[in-house]
């Protein structure tokens, strides 16, 4: 009799010191299998590189009189060929550059392009009035050159800082130069 | 002799930092993640050192294919229905409801005005099936013009951005660019992957 109301009295005190304890511990292997399995999932589906944009501006055909004359000695004439490889003349036009045989090779590599721009760019000198050089870098793609060397010409410009610099068509003489050199 | 009683141990670790570290990281790749559009043509983009962003919205892209073909696509799709609207209009074309909303799904295409209308009819394995042949965009016919000048009329905000192929021909790109030149259309941008920019160059 007395245990009996030592049980009712005492409520949870009393129950807490007979009852078993239980494990709050959960097994939580498949949850954390799960977790992980998706994780992959989602490592692997995902793009993590965003592509990026290169911002191109060309002049506007519809705005004629803000046209200049270019000087040849200040251009640096650039074009591409076949199998990533650029032809280039500076400070002479293309005629000229036919006549005496001006016409030089080069390629994509630091070394290469690169170095040129910064050497023209240099030679041809600086302009204290305008406080800009006085380079014009005139870019031209062969029938054969790829777009990957338009995007990467581009990128020189970038790189070197040249901001004067144009996108332009090839014209007959030119044509008849760089077939020439890429024949043989 | 007795046998050593060795007392067995429970080998359960503790897995909770463990599970709290998983769910992190899942909760970062769901919420970042952004699946690849399937893709009609794939692109392999030339990388470039220019690290602006993507516009988010009101972009038109002109894809070029490695073996030349132009593809034009609008992202937004009731900017496509407008778009796909007027043009069947200006040509004559009848098309039913099914075959606008093949429209609006798709993020680009690449057959010309003519074969539009079988083309919209395709459906599932058909659709991923069809080699598209890409937009026309001669002198002679240039549709890409058209489409490119109703989607401007659609949504006057759009930029547009030329996604070529590493080799796709120079000569392509210059006639997109052209036609867009014809249009009025000077600014533009060119969508590549990111490359490491090389130290110490410059003036």
């Amino acid at each position: 009799m007395a245990e009996i109301a030592d049980d009712g009295g005492g409520g949870k005190k009393g129950k807490k010191k007979g009852g078993k304890k239980n494990s709050t511990k959960v097994d939580m292997t498949p949850m954390v299998d799960l977790g992980f399995l998706l994780i992959t999932f989602f490592m692997l589906t995902t793009t993590m590189s965003k592509p990026k944009t290169m911002e191109l501006n060309m002049p506007d055909k519809t705005i004629t009189d803000e046209q200049q004359d270019v000087k040849a000695s200040q251009t640096m004439t650039v074009i591409m060929g076949k199998d990533d490889q650029i032809y280039w003349f500076s400070g002479v036009t293309a005629k000229e550059a036919q006549e005496k045989d001006l016409l030089q090779k080069t390629d994509f590599s630091a070394d290469g392009i690169r170095k040129l721009i910064l050497d023209e760019t240099k030679k041809i000198g600086y302009d204290q009035e305008k406080k800009l050089y006085k380079i014009i870098i005139v870019i031209k793609a062969a029938e054969t050159a790829k777009y990957k060397n338009m995007v990467d010409i581009l990128d020189e410009m970038h790189i070197t800082g040249s901001k004067r610099y144009a996108i332009v068509g090839l014209d007959d003489t030119e044509k008849e130069l760089i077939k020439k050199y890429e024949d043989g | 002799m007795p046998k050593v009683k060795v007392k067995r141990k429970g080998v359960s670790l503790d897995m909770t930092a463990m599970c709290d570290v998983a769910f992190l990281l899942l909760t970062f790749f769901i919420l970042t993640t952004k699946f690849k559009p399937n893709e009609a043509m794939p692109v392999d983009t030339p990388t470039s050192v220019s690290d602006l962003p993507i516009p988010d919205a009101d972009l038109i892209t002109i894809s070029i294919g490695k073996d030349n073909q132009i593809f034009f696509g609008v992202d937004a799709q009731p900017t496509r229905e407008a778009i796909l609207k007027k043009v069947a209009q200006e040509k004559g074309l009848t098309l039913n409801a099914k075959q606008v909303k093949n429209f609006m799904l798709m993020d680009n295409f690449g057959v010309s005005i003519a074969a539009l209308p079988a083309f919209l009819n395709l459906e599932g394995p058909e659709l991923s099936g069809f080699k598209q042949p890409g937009i026309p965009c001669d002198s002679l016919v240039n549709e890409l013009s058209g489409w490119v000048m109703q989607a401007r009329y659609a949504n006057p905000k759009s930029r547009i951005a030329i996604k070529g192929d590493k080799a796709t021909d120079a000569k392509i790109v210059s006639k997109v660019i052209a036609t867009l030149q014809d249009q009025n259309i000077n600014r533009f941008n060119l969508i590549t992957g990111m490359e490491a920019k090389p130290m110490a160059a410059g003036l």
